[in-house]
C-alpha cells in the first residue's frame, strides 16, 4: 500500500536472453511461461483422451502408430488394458494439476494480479521464478513416466492406496511409473505453496495508494481466495505424497494394512490404513476443485461486467459468496468417500455442507443472471465464452444435487454420471474461463488483437461440442455405466455402445476444433492487428498501461486509485466508463 | 449473434432433457426391498435439478436475447429487488431444497446403513481380489474357517487362504465364483479384500459398497426377484478392473438348496 | 595326406560313440499316499471361456493317472548335461486357450525364445513371478501378435494371469534341452545321451524335487523311477 512496501524485493530491468525469457523474475514472463506449460499439458491431455475414447468404442482396433508410442502398452497398435489406465492417470493428472491449476490461477494470476493492484512485481520475484521452475520440474518428472518400460502408473489421478503403494506386484506402471507420479506431485505441491504464499503477500502488501481491498477487481479477489485455499490444500497433499513415497521405497506402512496378498505374494507391510490416504487426498482434492473454478469465476465476472457495460448487482455479495465457497470447500471432502467404509453417520455430516455449498454457488449464478438483466451486452469472443461458462457451470452444478446425497450416491458413485458432473463443472467451465481470459487479455499480453472470426468459430463448435460430449455421460451414469473401464465387457453395457460412439465422435471433432484456437493464438501473436492500450474500454489498472506493458508495469510511476473497480454506465459521467485511476469525481446520485 | 446464442441454449436445454424425460437409458428395474426409497429420492432430485437446469438456461438465453445489441443510448436497468432479493431467493429456494432432499432423503441412506441385519439373515462372505470375486458359504456347521493370507493358493482354488488340514471349520466351507442367494431372504454380505481396494456394485440391487483392505465391512440386502444379475467392480483396482465381475444368481429356496448342495459336492 | 586321414579316423572315433551308442533314460513318476482331488474351476466370470468347455475344467496342480502315476513332473539332467550353452534356435510356445495354459508346465532352455500366444476372445495378462530372472507383467489383448521373451537364468517360474486368477502354470527354464515332462501315465523319456555320469532331477510344483544318479556306458536304456509323497490338502 505504502510506497515503501512497493519497493520490497525491487529488481532492475532484465539483462540478456536467459534473464529476459528463461530465468526471468518478471511476473509477466512467468505468467506466460505458466500459460505455455498449461498449453503443452492441455494438448497432451486432450490427445490422450482421444486415444482413450477411440479405444473405448473400438477396443480391438489397432491405432496406427500407437505401438511406436509404447511397444509394451500397445502391441501391434492395440491398446492393452493397463495402457488405457496409464493414459487415464496421465490425462487426469495433467488436466487437474498442470492445466486447471496452472492456467486460470498461476498463469493469469501471475500476469494480472500485480498489475490490477498497481504493483510493479510480485512480493518475492525469486520465489516466483522458483515456483515456475519447480512446476516445470514436476512436469518433466511426470512425463518421464511415459519413457519407463512398463509405462505410466495405472492407479488413476487419485492414486488410491494400497494399489499405488504396494509397488509393481499390483500391476504394470506401479513401479517407477508410480514413483515418477508421486515425485512429480510432491514437487508440484512445493511450487504451489511458494506460489500461493507469494500471491497472498503481494495482495496484502503491494496494493497501490487508494487500492483498498474492496476496490480490488473480482478476479484479483478470486486469485487471492484461491491462494488461501491452495496454501492449506497443497500443504496436506505434500506430506501425503511424501508418506506414499516412503511406503513405496522405504518399506513403511502408512497406507498398507497387514495380510495383503498381491500377485500371490504376501506383502511385507502391516498396520497402515488405505482410508488415511483417501482422507488426506480428498482433503486436498475437494478444495482443488475450487482452486480450478474460483479463478474462472473471477475472470468471467471481470469480463462479463465489461461486456455488459454495467457492474454486477453487488460486488460484496460476489466476494462474500466466493469466500464462503472457499471456506466450505474444506468441510465436504468426505462426499468422495460415502461408500468407502467410513462410519455411515459421517456420510450425513459430509452431505450437509455439500448441499449447503450450493447456496453460495446459486447466489453467484443468480447475480450473474440478474446483472444481465437490463444490461447493454456486447458480444465478443471473450463474452461468449463467459456466458458459455455460466451455462456450463449450471449444467455441471445441478448434477451435484444428486451426488451430494449419499443415498443416491449408492447408485451413481463411480459411474459416468460423476465423470459428466466433474468434467462439466470443473473441466469445461474452468477451461471456458481460460478461453475467455485469453481472448480478453491477449491484446494486453502481446500488444496484438486476436482474430474475432476465428474466435467465434472456435466458440460455437466448442460450446455445442462440449455439450455433445459431456451431457450423454450423465445418461450413461443413470444406466449404471461404470467409469475407468478400458472396455465394456459387461452384458448390460452393450446397449449403451451407440451413446459411447456418439461421444467419441463428438470428442474427436471438438478436439480438432481446438487447433483453430492454437492457430489463432500463434497467428495473432505475429500477424494480429496492433492492440491499443484499452481495446475493451475497461476500467481496471491493467488497461491504463501500454500493451504489452513495460518490464516494471507502470514505468516507474506509482498509480493512485480513486474508484471502485467497475464504474460502468455511471449516469452523468463523461463516458460510459470511469477508469480506476481517473481523478474524475463521480456525479452525485440524485 | 445474441439471438442465435439464446436459441442454441434453449435447444441444448430441451435436447438434454429429452432422454431423461423419455427414460431412454434409465436405471434397471429395482429388485431389492430398500431400492424404492433410493429411486424415489432420485426422482425427486431429478425434478428439482431438472427444473433448476431448464430455468437457468432459459433465463440466461432470454436475457442474452433481450439485452444484446441495444443502442448505446438505451438506459441500463437494475434487476428488480437487486442483489438482496436474489440472495434471499437463493436462501429460500435452495434452502428448502436442501431441507427436503438432505433431511427427508436421509431415510433412504438409513434404510441401508443404519438398520442392523435381521437375526436370521444368511451370512455370506465375499472376497475381492485382482480381478475376481469369490463367495464363501459356511457349510453345514454354520462356521467359517479362519483365513490365513499365507495359505492363499489360487492355482489350487484356495482363494480365501483356508487351512483344512488343521482347521475343521474350514473343511465344509463352500466356495463359489457366483453369488447364489435365495429370493426374499435377507443376505448379510461380509466384504473382505485380498489385495487392493475393490467395490461391489449390483445396479438392480441398488447396492454399491467398497472393499477396503484391512477393514472388513458388511452390507445387507434382500433380493425380491429371481434371475441372473451382474456384479461389477467399481473401484479402480488395476489392469483387469474392467473385466472384474461375477454373477448374482437369485433363486427360489429349493433351487438355492440344490445349487448349494451341488457346489459343496465338488 | 596320410596324417590327414589318420586324424579324420581319430575324430570319427571320438564323435561316434555319442551318435551310435546314444543311451536313453526312461521311467515312470508315481506318488504314494492320497493326493488332493482336482477341484473344478468356476469360469462363470468369463463367459467366452466357460462356453469352450463342455465339462468343467479342473485344477492342474496335481495331475494323476492310473496306478498312482503322477503327471506334470519335469524330469531333466541337472548335472553333466552335454548341451549346456547350446540354445535351440526354435521357439517354444505357451498358449492361452479357454482360459487355461497349454501346456501347464512349459520347459525351455536358457536364452531360448519363448512365444506367448493368446487364442481367446478376451484379454489375458501374463505375469511370470520370476525371482532370479527379470520379472515382467504384460497384457495381451485378443488378436495381438505373440509376446516374445527369453530368460537368462535357470529357474522354475510360476506364471499367473491376474485377470483370471485360476490360470496358473510354470516355466521351467533349464540349462539343458534333455528334459521331459511326465505324461498322465507318469512316463518320461530322455533320449540321445552320450556315455557319462548324470544327475537326473524330477521336479513337481507342489511336491518338491527328487534326484537320481545314472551312468550311461553305451547304447542302452536305463530305467529310473521317481516317487513323491502326496499331500491330502
Amino acid at each position: 500500500m505504502s510506497d515503501a512496501a512497493a519497493a520490497v524485493q525491487h529488481h532492475g530491468p532484465p539483462q540478456g536472453f536467459l534473464r529476459k525469457y528463461v530465468f526471468s523474475l518478471d511476473h509477466k514472463v512467468i505468467g506466460k511461461q505458466y500459460y505455455g506449460l498449461a498449453l503443452v499439458a492441455v494438448f497432451t491431455g486432450m490427445f490422450l483422451s482421444w486415444l482413450m475414447r477411440f479405444h473405448l468404442v473400438w477396443p480391438n482396433a489397432a491405432i496406427p502408430g500407437l505401438q511406436w508410442l509404447s511397444r509394451v502398452g500397445a502391441p501391434g497398435g492395440v491398446m492393452t488394458p493397463e495402457y488405457y489406465l496409464s493414459l487415464l492417470t496421465m490425462h487426469g493428472t495433467l488436466m487437474v494439476f498442470f492445466v486447471l491449476t496452472n492456467a486460470p490461477f498461476a498463469a493469469f494470476g501471475n500476469y494480472f494480479l500485480p498489475i490490477q493492484i498497481g504493483a510493479e512485481d510480485m512480493a518475492f520475484p525469486r520465489f516466483n521464478m522458483m515456483s515456475f521452475w519447480t512446476t516445470f520440474a514436476a512436469f518433466l518428472a511426470l512425463m518421464t513416466a511415459f519413457f519407463i518400460p512398463d509405462g505410466p502408473p495405472i492407479s488413476g489421478w487419485t492414486a488410491y492406496a494400497p494399489l499405488s503403494a504396494v509397488g509393481p506386484d499390483a500391476g504394470p506402471g506401479l513401479g517407477w511409473g508410480q514413483n515418477c507420479w508421486a515425485i512429480s506431485i510432491a514437487l508440484f505441491c512445493v511450487a504451489s505453496l511458494l506460489g500461493s504464499l507469494n500471491f497472498i503477500a503481494t495482495t496484502l502488501d503491494l496494493r497501490a495508494k487508494g487500492m483498498t481491498l474492496m476496490r480490488m477487481p473480482i478476479c484479483t479477489w478470486a486469485w487471492f481466495i484461491t491462494s488461501c485455499i491452495a496454501l492449506l490444500a497443497f500443504a496436506v497433499l505434500l506430506p501425503a505424497c511424501l508418506l506414499l513415497i516412503l511406503d513405496r521405497i522405504a518399506g513403511t506402512s502408512f497406507f498398507i494394512p497387514a495380510g495383503l496378498v498381491v500377485s500371490d505374494r504376501l506383502q511385507p507391510h502391516a498396520g497402515g490404513s488405505p482410508l488415511l490416504w483417501q482422507h488426506l487426498f480428498w482433503f486436498f482434492g475437494h478444495p482443488e476443485v475450487y482452486i480450478a473454478i474460483l479463478p474462472a469465476m473471477g475472470i468471467v465476472s471481470h469480463i462479463l461486467i465489461n461486456s455488459m457495460r454495467k457492474p454486477l448487482l453487488s460486488h460484496k455479495v460476489v466476494i462474500g459468496s466466493m469466500l464462503s465457497i472457499g471456506f466450505l470447500s474444506y468441510m465436504v471432502w468426505g462426499h468422495h468417500m460415502f461408500l468407502s467404509g467410513m462410519n455411515p453417520f459421517s456420510a450425513l455430516v459430509f452431505s450437509f455442507p455439500t448441499l449447503i455449498i450450493t447456496i453460495p454457488a446459486t447466489v453467484l449464478t443468480l447475480i450473474w443472471l440478474g446483472s444481465l438483466y437490463g444490461s447493454n451486452l456486447q458480444i465478443t469472443t471473450a463474452s461468449l465464452f463467459s456466458l458459455g461458462f455460466i451455462s456450463m457451470f449450471v449444467s455441471g452444478g445441478v448434477s451435484g444435487f444428486f451426488l451430494a446425497q449419499p443415498s443416491i450416491d449408492i447408485y451413481l458413485h463411480a459411474t459416468y454420471f460423476v465423470v459428466g458432473h466433474f468434467h462439466l463443472v470443473m473441466g469445461v467451465a474452468a477451461i471456458f474461463g481460460i478461453f475467455a481470459g485469453t481472448y480478453f487479455w491477449f491484446p494486453k499480453m502481446t500488444g496484438r488483437m486476436m482474430n474475432e472470426t476465428l474466435g467465434k468459430i472456435h466458440f460455437w463448435f466448442t460450446f455445442v461440442g462440449a455439450y455433445c460430449i459431456f451431457m450423454p455421460f450423465h445418461y450413461l451414469g443413470l444406466a449404471g455405466n461404470v467409469r475407468r473401464y478400458s472396455s465394456f465387457v459387461d452384458d448390460f453395457m452393450a446397449p449403451l455402445m451407440p451413446v459411447h460412439k456418439f461421444i467419441t465422435i463428438a470428442a474427436l471433432f471438438t478436439g480438432a476444433v481446438q487447433l483453430v484456437f492454437l492457430f489463432n493464438l500463434i497467428y495473432s501473436r505475429f500477424k494480429g492487428a496492433p492492440a491499443p492500450d484499452n481495446p475493451w474500454n475497461a476500467t481496471s489498472l491493467e488497461w491504463t498501461i501500454p500493451s504489452p506493458p513495460p518490464w516494471d508495469n507502470f514505468g516507474g510511476k506509482h498509480p493512485v486509485v480513486y474508484h471502485d473497480p467497475y464504474q460502468y454506465g455511471v449516469e452523468g459521467a463523461s463516458a460510459d466508463f470511469i477508469m480506476q485511476t481517473s481523478p474524475e469525481k463521480l456525479p452525485e446520485k440524485s | 449473434m445474441g439471438k442465435i446464442f439464446a436459441v442454441t441454449l434453449a435447444l441444448i436445454a430441451i435436447l438434454s432433457a429429452v432422454p431423461i424425460v423419455m427414460n431412454y437409458w434409465g436405471p434397471p428395474e429395482d429388485i431389492s426391498t430398500h431400492g424404492h426409497a433410493i429411486d424415489e429420492q432420485m426422482k425427486d432430485t431429478m425434478y428439482e435439478a431438472g427444473f433448476s437446469f431448464l430455468a437457468a438456461q432459459f433465463i440466461l438465453g432470454l436475457f442474452i436475447w433481450q439485452y444484446t445489441g441495444r443502442k448505446t443510448g438505451d438506459k441500463l436497468k437494475t434487476f428488480p429487488g437487486g442483489a438482496k432479493g436474489l440472495v434471499i431467493a437463493a436462501l429460500v429456494l435452495v434452502g428448502t431444497e436442501i431441507l427436503a432432499l438432505g433431511v427427508i432423503g436421509q431415510k433412504a441412506w438409513a434404510s441401508v446403513y443404519f438398520a442392523a441385519p435381521d437375526k436370521d439373515a444368511m451370512t455370506i462372505q465375499s472376497q475381492a481380489g485382482q480381478f475376481a470375486f469369490y463367495f464363501r458359504y459356511a457349510g453345514p456347521d454354520g462356521k467359517f474357517g479362519g483365513m490365513h493370507p499365507d495359505k492363499i493358493d489360487e492355482g489350487n482354488q484356495n482363494f480365501f487362504g483356508l487351512d483344512p488340514e488343521n482347521d475343521v471349520d474350514a473343511r465344509d466351507d463352500v466356495i463359489s465364483g457366483e453369488l447364489g442367494v435365495p429370493v426374499n431372504r435377507q443376505v448379510n454380505l461380509l466384504l473382505h479384500s485380498k489385495d487392493v481396494g475393490h467395490s461391489f456394485y449390483v445396479r438392480e440391487l441398488r447396492i454399491q459398497q467398497d472393499y477396503v483392505p484391512g477393514l472388513d465391512l458388511a452390507v445387507h440386502f434382500t433380493a425380491t426377484k429371481p434371475g441372473r444379475y451382474e456384479i461389477v467392480c467399481t473401484q479402480l483396482c488395476g489392469l483387469g478392473h474392467y473385466n472384474m465381475k461375477a454373477y448374482l444368481n437369485v433363486m427360489s429356496q429349493e433351487d438355492f438348496d440344490k445349487w448349494l448342495k451341488e457346489k459343496s459336492g465338488q | 595326406m596320410r596324417t590327414k586321414q589318420m586324424l579324420a579316423a581319430l575324430l570319427m572315433l571320438l564323435i561316434c560313440p555319442g551318435l551310435m551308442f546314444a543311451g536313453t533314460v526312461s521311467g515312470k513318476v508315481t506318488y504314494t499316499g492320497t493326493p488332493a482331488k482336482p477341484k473344478p474351476i468356476d469360469m462363470s466370470k468369463e463367459p467366452s471361456c466357460a462356453k469352450e468347455h463342455a465339462t468343467p475344467v479342473t485344477t492342474e496342480t496335481v495331475v494323476t493317472g492310473a496306478n498312482n502315476a503322477l503327471g506334470n513332473v519335469v524330469v531333466y539332467i541337472s548335472t553333466g548335461a552335454p548341451d549346456e550353452g547350446q540354445v535351440p534356435p526354435q521357439a517354444v510356445t505357451f498358449e492361452q486357450k479357454g482360459c487355461q495354459y497349454i501346456p501347464h508346465v512349459l520347459t525351455m532352455h536358457t536364452g531360448q525364445e519363448l512365444k506367448v500366444v493368446n487364442n481367446d476372445q478376451t484379454s489375458h495378462n501374463i505375469h511370470p513371478l520370476a525371482k532370479t530372472n527379470r520379472e515382467w507383467n504384460k497384457s495381451q489383448p485378443p488378436g495381438t501378435p505373440p509376446i516374445s521373451e527369453k530368460y537368462d537364468k535357470e529357474e522354475f517360474i510360476p506364471v499367473k494371469c491376474n485377470v483370471h486368477p485360476w490360470m496358473h502354470g510354470y516355466f521351467a527354464v533349464l540349462k539343458t534341452s534333455h528334459v521331459d515332462v511326465s505324461k498322465d501315465d507318469g512316463g518320461f523319456k530322455l533320449p540321445n545321451l552320450p556315455p557319462g555320469k548324470y544327475t537326473i532331477t524330477a521336479w513337481h510344483e507342489s511336491y518338491g524335487t527328487k534326484t537320481a544318479d545314472v551312468t550311461i556306458t553305451g547304447n542302452e536304456t536305463k530305467d529310473v523311477n521317481f516317487s513323491f509323497t502326496a499331500k491330502p490338502y
